[in-house]
């Protein structure tokens, strides 16, 4: 052990800090760690953004787009579940905010101004619920997208997380509020077009949904907005918070006992993965034509963690790839089996979680360990 | 604000009682742990130790008073307890595995950080964790995973997430069981390199180690004090002799 005294210690300069002394830290190796999660990116971000656009028909790109909006909500329970260790179970209820609020303003915009939406001359009689009314403006619809998950993922994060409540009863809280959800909407015909959902969308902020530039200009907001959260949690990851959440995760109790709330921690995570969910959902209700209470329920709940437990909950990439993977294996494997590709899902998930916990991207590390490699002197 | 404190920086426990569904923990509990002494906490298994530094640091809710720096701990949250200063170690080292040395001590040195510096990467080593680093002897491992560590240096790991993180009265539980003769022998010199100013209370059991290093000993039984004074002083009393007769640790106690 170096023998230092305390009188020694505190005759350092009086610089603030000092620079870290390990020759490592200007290694090219680890700048690759410091900046290998951005360079993924950027590879992500040319397939989605230049290779896609170019190469697919309109309807695979929607069908990309779709996948890319469950991403978006993937990389926010990456954050949550992979680096926070909460499974949130019900991310569709703030998905579901996010596409509701999209659909409201869609379904408005085509009823034309002064109109209420079909659905409501259809199921009720014809008035409109007064809440309705702000979805009108635009503008509005955007804050509430982001505001509406934050707000409610707050207060909800705020009560189950300062009670302590973790592990499983996490899961099956947020899991029960997903239910609660689609429940309520089903419940609710004659406001939010119960079973059916909104659908039947004419035009985008006055673009009109059915013209395949649109079509195209929706998939590249998608893909952009999830580049553009990659990028987010890159720097989260990488920040001094992303390693407290990491902390907080595997010892929180601990983590009390070096005077922080583990509480407020892991409640920003929750609130961050909302927006992303909501976010995504604002997305996918243009995107796929239709905001259903099947979109949100606990089922599609279980398909976004699916998607993150087999791209790798906790690494960077592994939760939008893992999303998209689902989504891909979803629509290819139903198109050959309509009724048994829910099976095949299943079968996967079992398989990810029993053989690859760290799921495909915990890959490349497994085979290094497994290689032999070279010398490290510390 | 710290200056201020210098030479009456001192912890003081008035009836400190802890009560679990009326199986009285600890009672009748008054101690005062003052600064810049060594102080050891001993007695035999059960006797209320580890209970009463639960106590201390919002563990477990007791009842009386604990006063440091005009506040009263048993009305504070346990983060609240550690931003006033006041910090300890558990019986098994948790440290975090998956986060470097360096990583750990970077944690324990920013509960004053404000939301905005959270989000940014760090850049430097702080000066506080580079000393910490050098104090408890890992600077070597500063990159390497806290759960590759041996026993003995996560243990001074965590007195180095005690040391950044400023606090200024240390429970220590336990920190040198299951540890080598060696590391014993470093462990001590490093406790009294680090006290100073600082207060350090040391749970223990090995009266070797304590005979070797207390400055100042309480010896708590069935949940009371029984006795407290220096090193001679608690060998000589009866009360200790009696309590400890027939247990392996009278040994060590004459010896």
């Amino acid at each position: 052990m170096t023998v230092t005294t305390v009188a020694e210690a505190t005759a350092v300069p009086d610089a603030n800090e000092v620079a870290a002394g390990a020759p490592s830290r200007f290694s090219p190796s680890r700048l690759f760690s410091d900046y290998g999660g951005l360079i993924g990116i950027a590879v992500l971000a040319v397939v989605l953004l230049v290779w896609a656009p170019s190469s697919l028909s309109t309807f695979r790109l929607g069908n990309l787009g779709k996948y890319c909006t469950w991403a978006i909500a993937g990389v926010g329970i990456g954050l949550a579940w992979g680096r926070g260790g909460m499974l949130v179970m019900g991310q569709g209820v703030f998905f579901g905010l996010g596409s509701y609020a999209m659909a409201m303003h869609l379904k408005l915009e085509s009823a034309g101004a002064g109109n209420v939406p079909d659905f409501m001359v259809l199921y009720g009689d014809g008035t409109m619920p007064r809440w309705w009314e702000p979805f009108r403006s635009g503008p509005f619809t955007l804050f509430a997208i982001v505001a509406l998950p934050a707000v409610v993922s707050f207060l909800l994060g705020y009560a189950i997380l300062k009670r302590r409540v973790k592990g499983a009863y996490f899961a099956i809280l947020t899991q029960a509020l997903t239910v609660a959800f689609a429940t309520l909407l089903i419940a609710t015909i004659k406001q939010t077009g119960g079973f059916n959902g909104l659908n039947t969308f004419s035009t985008f902020f006055g673009q009109n949904l059915y013209d395949p530039d649109v079509k195209k200009d929706l998939y590249l907001i998608t893909a952009g907005l999830l580049i553009l959260f990659l990028v987010v949690v890159w720097q989260l990851y990488r920040s001094r918070y992303g390693e407290l959440l990491v902390a907080t995760r595997d010892a929180e109790e601990r983590i009390r006992f070096l005077g922080y709330d583990p509480a407020n921690i892991k409640l920003v995570a929750f609130v961050v993965a909302a927006v992303m969910a909501s976010v995504g959902g604002a997305m996918f209700a243009p995107i796929a034509g239709i905001i259903s209470p099947s979109n949100v329920d606990a089922t599609a709940s279980i398909m976004l963690v699916a998607g993150v437990a087999l791209g790798g909950r906790a690494s960077l990439l592994g939760p939008a790839l893992g999303a998209i993977a689902v989504g891909f294996g979803q629509s290819s494997l139903s198109e050959q089996f309509p009724t048994q590709w829910t099976y095949f899902q299943g079968a996967l998930f079992i398989v990810v979680v029993l053989l690859l916990p760290g799921g495909i991207t915990s890959l490349s590390s497994r085979l290094k360990a497994v290689l032999p490699r070279r010398k490290v002197a510390v | 604000m710290t200056l201020s404190f210098v030479g009456e920086d001192y912890l003081e426990v008035r009836d400190l009682a802890v009560d679990f569904d009326g199986f009285k923990a600890i009672s009748e509990v008054n101690v005062t742990f003052l600064q810049g002494r060594l102080h050891f906490l001993i007695g035999p298994n059960g006797a209320g130790k580890t209970t009463l530094v639960d106590a201390l640091t919002g563990l477990v809710r007791g009842t009386g008073e604990a006063m440091f720096r005009q506040h009263d701990l048993l009305q504070m949250k346990s983060h609240e307890i550690v931003r006033l200063g006041v910090g300890r170690t558990f019986q098994t080292a948790t440290v975090f595995e998956q986060l470097s040395v360096l990583q750990n001590l970077d944690i324990a040195a920013g509960l004053h950080r404000s939301a905005g510096r959270l989000l940014l990467a760090r850049r430097r080593v702080p000066e506080s964790v580079q000393q910490a680093l050098e104090t408890i002897g890992l600077t070597a491992l500063a990159h390497r995973p806290a759960g590759i560590l041996a026993h003995g240096q996560k243990q001074w790991l965590e007195v180095g997430m005690l040391l950044v993180q400023d606090a200024k009265v240390m429970f220590l539980d336990e920190t040198v069981a299951g540890m080598s003769a060696q590391e014993r022998e470093e462990t001590g010199e490093l406790l009294r390199r680090i006290v100073g100013d600082r207060t350090i209370v040391v749970i223990e059991h090995d009266m070797e180690f304590m005979r070797t290093y207390a400055d100042y000993v309480t010896v708590m039984h069935g949940g009371r004090m029984l006795a407290e004074g220096t090193v001679a002083e608690i060998q000589a009393d009866p009360q200790v002799q009696s309590v400890y007769l027939g247990t392996v640790t009278e040994v060590a106690l004459d010896g």
